[in-house]
């Protein structure tokens, strides 16, 4: 009796299951289909809208047609974690038939769709995940770093300033706990200590922490002459807040990764984010005159000043795009594609010079060290006060020779033993 | 200055965020046997309210007000037009009000965004304050102080009032009260409300220094749910005590044990629920 | 072995079903199909703790999460062998269980539900910052499977034989006499131990089981997902379990099947029109308890027992 009602309870179900699943097949031929991922959640939420505006308004320029055939953007949320950006990057590309698949910010889920894209062939490219192994140790022929950097890149050339220039000899450093924060860290700290400093100590703390003030006084205890700061997000935001109202803020430099003073972070923020030095390719204060007009753009569409992460997505829109033209728009044959992608130099960067890819998959950049100041209407920005040109992934070491040292992680952070 | 009274500091004014949120959940959890798992939402949802009053008038206490009283009238909502269903079955409360949390946290991501908020304090509460060698924000200071305040508050009310007495006499047994003739429903409402309010105003006040996001809710609530616990169900001194405990184990915690700083909060409340569920202060029903 | 025709019917029936779903529904929705017996796995491993138990609990996820930790860990980190990383993956989840149980069979009802709410919190935050084991924020990631099931179809099809193989033992499990005492102490704990029952003996044991369950499914997941992080472990998941087991109906074992049918669906059905897909659950979960406490399956029982009555 019962298994008679039962099955027909399974039947209703599974009938109900199966219905919406009729979904229309997708043809080949026709748009050009784009994967666009994004933190529109969580602690990244303020740079993944931004990473949306940037990518956007190289199409509002240019409009949403390429060799003749349209082109489509379908955009997830990655909720800023690794698991959703898995998820997403499945969808996508299986049941949305995206050609290829861009973006994302955190390096913990730029990994993890990497590794699909990885198994499963699909393009992805990535202007602001900076997970550093992407193109050093493991290169993968389809991940693709167009307009990016790599996570240990920036933060060298702002340890040889910290130390020649303004005389730091010991730091401490403070990080998100994740890949990113430990190649940055890494960078910073392998260069100052083989310079002649002395890292003293190094804090590691979860993605999303809101309440620093545990740190706050370890920070004023540790004997440093400043301090590193890899923050990114809301965290940066909040650790910008708190390192002032400990009392912290003009008793202690601070230098930051260039996304602990991005636009997306300060542009709520008031004197708190003033006098903080970072370093990074992109200045939105920059007086160069690709910059200046970019930025314009940006702030006619968008009405506020752009950030790296909409900076990097418009750079990634106009590479990807002028790599699509190249070869008459037929995404489909993907070695040609992504051939086609590498090969690109972007010499309409608005950073006012070419950009192009080295051997190994990661540009190579004019490095500004940067200062938050305070313009006229009030609004911080990043001004470049010095420039190291010519910075690669590897820095000033051997490619094959830094290979050979492992990843930088909270176990290895390349510093020196004096 | 000493680094240890810095971390007591530390964890002394979180305590007073957690108090004023937990005394909100161990008040219903201890009167109406509700285990509210959208406390919260109602933080969150709270602390959203209120930063939306307080760009409409400029004024962060209003903002406060508000919240309290916006947040009061949803409990209402929800212990009225919900909760009143699936009375007498204490699993279907605790999973109807997990629905309810699902739904104030979706309907804040649509009416607010996911970008990270932080409601702006007035200029006399923000920045530093130093007195001697020692440098602490004035703001959390404040929230110290307003901890201080709703503990003797909520305090004087349990024990002066007609109501405290009504809630007093209900935690230790709601049956015999409404045998006795008393409306124990209103008072059921009333106190959801009160408890309520408190998540809500608990959202303003974390909001100014901890900022508002949409995880917030799941954050606070665990912690909630850790002080209620320790300190025992429908206790003020209770939640007092748990408050200070959970604060200072995880400030400490994560400043010597960091690998651990989880563990060290709920391990605890584990090992009180397995063997003495009642917590410090709990009173057998 | 089964006590009727009849039942042999049905039996036979749902296995060709099985066996025919990557026609019916190729390529991604194949995927979608192993998700859902994966969970479906989950659910009625819930549903043995909570319908027949009678002990809700909220940490089935974080013992789900524990076994693919295990397996991906050991396959790519350790370098060991699949099915060596399945086995231990599925001791991981028993021995975690054990320990939970031990110190959870003394509570019930809601002080259960929050024990377990805390375990799950303490798995969470281990997995969260032992970064060296765990990866931390990063998760682990690799790939877990042999050559012949990183074929699609190939997973579906292996993923459903554990499935049937493993519903038939739950479902041998609560028919037999020991699950009939599970249900004794659920419907009066006091009774059966005026009978003479050791009630936290069976419960313990009542336990293990469920979380061996979990265990499967968690190392189908590795070989499903190819990575780990901490939300693998997190609330959410223990919520999302309990949620397919509630909304198919508690104590029903088939129940939780449709539970998960219906929720990955809706999931997935959901997610093209709209974001709101949390709200959309939290109301589901709303209207469950307050009209159909008994989930869809006891809905649908109670209406058509109502109509025969006629």
């Amino acid at each position: 009796m019962e298994r008679r009602n039962f099955i027909k309870s399974i039947g209703l179900t599974v009938t109900a299951g199966a219905a919406p699943w009729v979904n229309t097949v997708q043809a080949q031929t026709g748009p050009i289909r784009i994967g666009l991922l994004s933190p529109l959640t969580g602690v990244l939420a303020a740079g993944g809208k931004e990473l949306v505006e940037g990518f956007e308004l190289y199409w509002k320029q240019n409009g949403l047609t390429l060799a003749g055939r349209q082109v489509e953007i379908v955009i997830e949320d990655d909720g800023s974690n690794p698991d959703m950006a898995l998820q997403k990057a499945r969808r996508l590309v299986e049941q949305r038939n995206v050609h290829f698949l861009m973006g994302s910010v955190l390096a913990n889920t730029g990994l993890a769709i990497s590794e699909y894209a990885r198994s499963s062939g699909t393009p992805y490219f990535i202007p602001v995940v900076a997970a550093d192994e992407l193109t050093q140790r493991k290169r993968v022929p389809n991940i693709i770093r167009v307009a990016g950097y790599s996570a240990s890149q920036m933060p060298r050339p702002l340890a040889e300033y910290a130390y020649n220039v303004k005389k730091v000899r010991k730091i401490v450093t403070i990080s998100q706990d994740y890949t990113f924060g430990h190649e940055q860290c890494g960078g910073f700290s392998q260069t100052f200590s083989e310079l002649g400093g002395q890292v003293i100590q190094q804090f590691w703390h979860p993605l999303n922490t809101a309440d620093f003030s545990p740190y706050m006084a370890q920070l004023k205890n540790a004997g440093a002459d400043a301090v590193f700061a890899m923050e990114t997000g809301a965290d940066a935001n909040r650790f910008i807040k708190q390192f002032r109202n400990f009392g912290l803020q003009g008793k202690l430099p601070l230098y930051g990764a260039m996304n602990l003073t991005d636009q997306s972070v300060i542009r709520t923020l008031g004197e708190e984010a003033g006098g903080i030095i970072s370093s990074a390719h992109f200045a939105e204060g920059s007086d160069n005159a690709a910059t200046k007009k970019f930025v314009a753009e940006y702030v006619e569409a968008y009405g506020k000043l752009p950030s790296i992460y909409g900076f990097s997505l418009y750079s990634g829109a106009m590479w990807v795009a002028e790599a699509i033209k190249k070869i008459n728009g037929k995404v489909e044959d993907k070695t040609a594609f992504l051939n086609a992608v590498r090969s690109i130099e972007l010499t309409n960067s608005p950073l006012g010079r070419p950009v192009k890819l080295d051997s190994y998959g990661n540009p190579v950049y004019d490095v500004f060290i940067r200062e938050t100041k305070v313009r006229p209407d009030g609004k911080y920005w990043n001004v470049p006060i010095q420039t190291y040109p010519g910075v690669s992934q590897f820095g000033k070491y051997d490619p094959e020779v830094y290979m050979k040292q492992p990843p930088y992680s909270r176990d290895f952070q390349g510093i020196k033993k004096s | 200055m000493s680094m240890t009274i810095f971390q007591l500091l530390n964890g002394a004014t979180f305590a007073a965020l957690l108090f004023v949120v937990a005394s909100g959940f161990t008040l219903i959890f201890g009167l109406m046997r509700i285990v509210n798992l959208a406390h919260g939402a109602l933080y969150l949802f709270g602390g959203y309210l209120g930063l939306t009053v307080a760009n409409l008038t400029g004024n962060f206490f209003l903002a406060g007000i508000g919240a309290a009283i916006g947040i009061a009238l949803i409990g209402l909502i929800i212990d009225f037009g919900l909760l009143r269903f699936v009375r007498g079955s204490e699993l279907r409360q605790v999973l109807l009000t997990l629905g309810v949390a699902f739904v104030l946290n979706d309907l804040a991501l649509v009416l607010w965004g996911g970008d990270t908020f932080s409601i702006q304090v007035p200029a006399f509460l923000d920045g530093p304050a130093e007195f001697g060698d020692v440098t602490y924000p004035i703001y959390r200071l404040f929230v110290l102080l307003v901890g201080i305040v709703i503990f003797i508050s909520l305090g004087l009310m349990i024990t002066k009032t007609r109501l405290g007495a009504l809630i007093r006499a209900g935690v230790d047994d709601a049956e015999t009260v409404s045998a006795m003739g008393v409306d124990i429903r209103r008072v059921f409402i009333y106190t959801f409300m009160l408890g309520s309010a408190l998540a809500g105003l608990g959202g303003v006040m974390g909001g100014a220094f901890l900022t508002l996001y949409p995880t917030a809710d799941s954050e606070i609530l665990v912690y909630s749910l850790a002080v209620v616990i320790i300190g025992g169900r429908g206790s003020l001194v209770g939640a007092a005590v748990g408050s200070l405990l959970v604060a200072m184990l995880s400030t400490f915690g994560q400043v010597w044990f960091p690998e651990l700083a989880y563990f060290v909060i709920f391990g605890p409340m584990a090992i009180l629920l397995a063997f003495r569920p009642l917590g410090l202060f709990g009173k057998v029903a | 072995m089964l006590a009727n025709k009849k039942q042999m019917v049905y039996v036979i029936l749902a296995l060709i079903v099985l066996a025919l779903i990557p026609t019916l529904m190729p390529g991604y929705k194949t995927s979608i199909a192993t998700e859902i017996l994966i969970f479906a796995i989950l659910a009625m491993s819930v549903d043995i703790m909570a319908g027949y138990t009678g002990r809700t609990s909220l940490c089935h996820g974080a013992i789900f999460g524990v076994s693919t930790y295990v397996v991906l860990h050991y396959v790519t980190v350790i370098g060991g062998s699949v099915w060596m990383g399945a086995l231990l993956g599925v001791l991981a989840a028993m021995a975690l269980t054990m320990v939970f149980a031990a110190l959870a069979i003394r509570t019930s009802g809601v002080y259960f539900i929050l024990l377990t709410l805390a375990l799950g919190m303490i798995v969470w935050g281990v997995c969260l910052r032992w970064t060296s084991v765990t990866g931390g924020e990063n998760g682990i990631r690799g790939s877990v499977a042999t050559e012949w099931l990183l074929n699609k179809q190939n997973l579906y099809y292996f993923t459903a034989i554990c499935f049937a193989v493993v519903t038939f033992g739950m479902w041998k499990f609560v028919n037999s006499p020991f699950g009939l005492t599970l249900k004794g102490i659920r419907d009066s704990e006091s009774r059966m131990r005026t009978l003479g029952y050791n009630v936290p003996l069976h419960l313990f044991i009542g336990f293990i089981v469920s979380g061996f369950f979990a265990g499967v499914a968690g190392a189908l997941y590795a070989f499903f997902n190819s990575f780990v992080s901490p939300s693998t472990v997190a609330l959410a998941q223990s919520v999302e379990g309990l949620l397919m087991a509630i909304v198919g109906g508690v104590g029903t074992l088939f129940g939780a099947i449709i539970g998960s049918i219906l929720i990955i669906s809706l999931e997935n059905f959901v997610s093209l029109y709209t974001d709101r897909w949390l709200m959309i659950m939290g109301f589901l979960f709303i209207f469950t308890m307050i009209f159909a406490p008994t989930g869809f399956l006891g809905a649908a029982r109670n209406f058509i027992k109502s109509r025969e009555k006629r």
